[in-house]
This record gives structure tokens, C-alpha cells and sequence, in this order.
């Protein structure tokens, strides 16, 4: 996406609306849309990375104890990951508020 | 300076675009734009021009292709008329508002239906708002001087804008004219290499053509219709540059002895020659009428034109396509909002003439110029009239 959070003008702007940042959607909160989460069941979890290497939005990672948890900055709520788990380890929850 | 030889001016354009040496040709045959790209077919084919020839299957991949060329930093060019152009219409915007530099000649042709190869402005009046730069030639010397020019103005990085120069199909495209080729090395001496600012290449990523949420949109456009705005210099700068290597000088709007006189003629394209021989012929009756051609569409040149046309009492301005249900025709509509509520402005008169290849000879000259006359002293009911239609 083009810079949203910025507020900039149109002298700014890159030519032809490019960005010129590679990798850029880092900095923004795409997944801020979200109307479901997924939710890990760690007693059922083995670890496997089924649900990262699905992951469209590369929103999981590893924590300390193995376990791969998505961030809620960028996960859509898509479900892929619901569907991938070999073990129904992740159910998704509606938002709520 | 070359001699003066007689070609067919579509030959010409093509071998101009080979003085530009392009690096890429993306086109689709459409009469009367066909000899234009065949004959660069067969330069690239006989390897005369080294450059990639693509024969897409449509105009729609044509001007797709020409836009991943010119992003990739290729000096890129088409060529369209009528439908194919239309079929180009929905890559047309992204060409423009991406930034991508290409060269397209239009040999301007009627819309269907009913079908008509025929020469008129329809086409290109559908595209009038897409973003391109649009200029108008009046004769094949202009078509291949516009055509070398439209690449140095497009590339110029403080334009990076799509440019079109618009060709009268047939009168122009297929007429065979006596014309002055720059050498090899004038070209080359003429227009730089093409040094795009931003180019797609996987050393230095960029995106190109992401989504615009509310929030910049808005901004986005502005962006785009302030460049355009601004090439008018580079436009200028590129023709006085023109000038003093080649000695033909051009100019946003041209005027034949327009000075003082009370109505004036507004046309663009290959008519305005028999405008001026009908001026001629009127200024020889004593009557005080004069010429006005418009070169630069878009952006429009509008303080130049004031300046030449101002202080006219009447304009009687040709317009080559008839848009239904519209008040007037699109160049009588761009001139009366330019002269609106000016103190002391010309009366404006739009003349629908010349639609699918119908003739605009002299004496139609003339009737416009009387009717826009008797127009001036008893407002008629419509903005505009349609020269030589039969009603029964």
C-alpha cells in the first residue's frame, strides 16, 4: 500500500505513486481489520510450523518456548492456519468491541 | 540539412522512431495506423532497428506491454487508432499516472458504428483525459518532427510522462509528402539517451502501481495533473531546441494572419491548410478573419491561447466529433470555459465538420465563418452546428 499512516502531500509523493521501500508494509498494521483471531491450544500444539509456513501474511514467528503464535498487527483472520493445523490446535474467535 | 524526398508519411513516422532508435515496438495493426508498425516490423525483421518487435494479440496487450517496457527503462513505442485505441483506453490511464514515458502516434480515425475507417477526432476526443500529453500535427514534416519530439519531452525527467501525437488518419498517414529526415546523428545529437529515475530492477526493488487508500488518492492526482501542468516548459524548450538544429519552429497554438482580425477560425489538425487557403481567400474579399491552430491539447495552453485569440470579436471553432448529448463539441467547450466571464471576450461558436472522413473545403470555411457571424448578433438555440448535414 502506499504510505496511509503518514499524512503527506502531494509534493511529497513519490513519483507515479511508487514506494520506493522495499518491504515497506512492515511498518503499517495490516492486519488492524481483523474480525476473527486465532486462538492456540497449547496442550494439543506439537510444534510442527504447519501454521507459519501457511501463514499468507508471514504474521507467525517462534517464541522462546517453541511455540508459534501469530502477531495481532498483522494477521487478517484469513483461517489458513485453522485449516493447515494437523492437530485442530487453532480455533478462531470472533472480535469482539 | 537533407534534402526534401517524397514518403509516405506513416514510412516517415516509422523511420523517425528508428532515429529515436526505441528499444521496444508493442503494436497491433489497425487501419490507418498499419503502415506505421508494419514498416517497423520490417526494420526490426531486417534488423535495420535493434529493438524487440512485439505482436501482441490486441491493443490492450499492446499498451500493457509497453507499459512493463517502460518501467523496465526501455525507450518503448506504439501506435493506434479508433477502436484499437479505445481497446488501449483502461492501460492508458495507469501508463500516465505510473509515469511511463512512452511515444504513441495516433492516426486519428472515426468511432463505430456505423463502421468508418474514415478520418475524424472521435477517438482520440474519448482519451482526452487520460493523462497523456496530446499533440496535433498538421502535416507529415510536423508528424515526424512531433514524433522525435514526443520522446525527448516524455523522457525529460521533469516531465516522465506518456505523450501522443496525433496524426489526421489517411489525409495525413497515407499521404505521400516531400519531407526533410534528420540524420543518425542529428537525432542522436537532438535526444539523449533514456535515464528513467526510477526503473523495475531487482538490484534496487521498487513497487510500482500499489493500491491508494482514501488517504492519498486525492493527492496522487494532484501529483499527476501539476506534472502535466509543468511540461509545458520542457514542451517549449524541446521546440526551441528543435528549432535551432532543424529551423522549423513550433509553437502550443500556431495563428495565420490572425492579427486584428475579428473572427477567427480554431482548428487542429491537417485542415487547418485548407483553413488557411480559405483565410486567404476571405482576406482577399476584405474581410477580417483569421487562423488559429491549437498544436498542444494536453495540457492545454490556455493563457497562450488567450494571448493569440483574445481579442477577437467571434471564434468559430471546428470540432472533428460530435459527442451526444454533450452542449457542444469538446474543443468549443475547452474554449468557452477559458473565455468565461472574461470582460470584453470572443463570442464562441463550435462547428461539427470533417466526422468519418467527410470532406471540410473551403466554402465550409466560409459558411462557418458566417454563421458564426450571424450567430454573434442573434444567440442561436444550440451551442454548436453540424456543417453540410442533410436533414431529408
Amino acid at each position: 500500500m502506499a504510505k496511509t499512516d503518514a499524512i503527506i502531500g502531494w509534493k511529497t509523493l513519490a513519483q507515479g505513486c511508487h514506494i520506493l521501500e522495499p518491504g515497506n508494509s512492515a511498518q503499517f498494521r495490516t492486519g488492524d481489520w481483523r474480525s476473527q483471531r486465532p486462538v492456540l491450544d497449547k496442550e494439543k500444539c506439537i510444534k510442527c510450523g504447519m501454521c507459519w509456513i501457511f501463514c499468507p501474511d508471514m504474521a507467525y514467528s517462534q517464541d522462546d518456548d517453541g511455540y508459534f503464535i501469530a502477531d495481532m498487527e498483522y494477521c487478517k483472520g484469513c483461517g489458513i492456519c485453522v485449516h493447515e493445523c494437523p492437530k485442530d490446535a487453532i480455533t478462531l474467535v470472533p472480535e469482539e468491541g | 540539412m537533407a534534402n526534401r524526398i517524397g514518403v509516405e508519411v506513416s514510412i516517415a513516422i516509422a523511420n523517425a522512431v528508428k532515429l529515436a532508435n526505441v528499444d521496444l515496438v508493442a503494436a497491433y495493426p489497425i487501419t490507418p495506423q498499419t503502415h506505421i508498425v508494419e514498416h517497423l516490423s520490417e526494420l526490426v525483421a531486417n534488423g535495420e532497428l535493434d529493438a524487440e518487435y512485439v505482436p501482441v494479440e490486441s491493443e490492450h496487450a499492446a499498451m500493457s506491454c509497453c507499459c512493463g517496457s517502460s518501467a523496465a527503462g526501455a525507450r518503448t513505442f506504439t501506435s493506434s487508432s479508433s477502436q484499437g485505441l479505445s481497446l488501449m483506453s483502461e492501460i492508458l490511464y495507469p501508463a500516465a499516472a505510473m509515469r511511463f514515458p512512452i511515444v504513441m502516434v495516433v492516426a486519428n480515425r472515426a468511432m463505430s458504428a456505423p463502421i468508418s475507417i474514415w478520418n475524424d477526432h472521435q477517438d482520440i476526443m474519448v482519451q482526452r483525459d487520460v493523462g497523456w500529453i496530446q499533440t496535433f500535427a498538421e502535416n507529415g514534416q510536423e508528424a515526424v518532427d512531433l514524433t522525435l519530439h514526443a520522446f525527448r519531452v516524455a523522457e525529460d525527467r521533469r516531465v516522465t510522462l506518456p505523450m501522443m501525437v496525433n496524426i489526421d488518419g489517411f489525409t495525413l498517414s497515407h499521404v505521400i509528402e516531400p519531407m526533410e529526415m534528420m540524420s543518425q546523428e542529428e537525432a542522436d545529437a537532438y535526444l539523449p539517451p533514456f535515464k528513467p529515475r526510477y526503473r523495475l530492477d531487482p538490484r534496487k526493488p521498487v513497487t510500482m502501481g500499489p493500491v491508494g487508500m482514501p488517504e492519498v488518492y486525492t493527492e496522487a492526482k494532484v501529483a499527476h495533473s501539476e506534472a502535466i501542468k509543468k511540461s509545458k516548459k520542457v514542451i517549449l524548450q524541446g521546440w526551441k531546441e528543435f528549432a535551432d538544429m532543424f529551423g522549423r519552429h513550433y509553437n502550443l497554438v500556431e495563428t495565420y494572419r490572425s492579427e486584428g482580425a475579428e473572427v477567427l477560425l480554431v482548428t487542429m489538425g491537417s485542415i487547418s491548410e485548407t483553413a488557411m487557403t480559405a483565410i486567404d481567400k476571405m482576406r482577399d474579399e476584405g474581410q477580417s478573419v483569421g487562423l488559429v491552430r491549437i498544436r498542444l491539447w494536453r495540457p492545454f495552453p490556455g493563457p497562450e491561447f488567450r494571448k493569440v485569440a483574445g481579442k477577437a470579436k467571434v471564434l468559430a471553432v471546428v470540432d472533428r466529433c460530435l459527442p451526444p448529448g454533450a452542449l457542444c463539441g469538446p474543443v468549443g467547450a475547452e474554449l468557452r470555459s477559458l473565455f468565461y466571464k472574461i470582460p470584453g471576450s470572443p463570442k464562441i461558436f463550435s462547428f461539427v465538420a470533417g466526422l468519418g472522413g467527410r470532406d471540410v473545403r473551403v466554402e465550409h470555411f466560409e459558411e462557418m465563418v458566417d454563421k458564426a457571424r450571424a450567430f454573434a448578433k442573434r444567440r442561436p438555440k444550440e451551442l454548436y452546428d453540424v456543417i453540410g448535414v442533410r436533414e431529408k
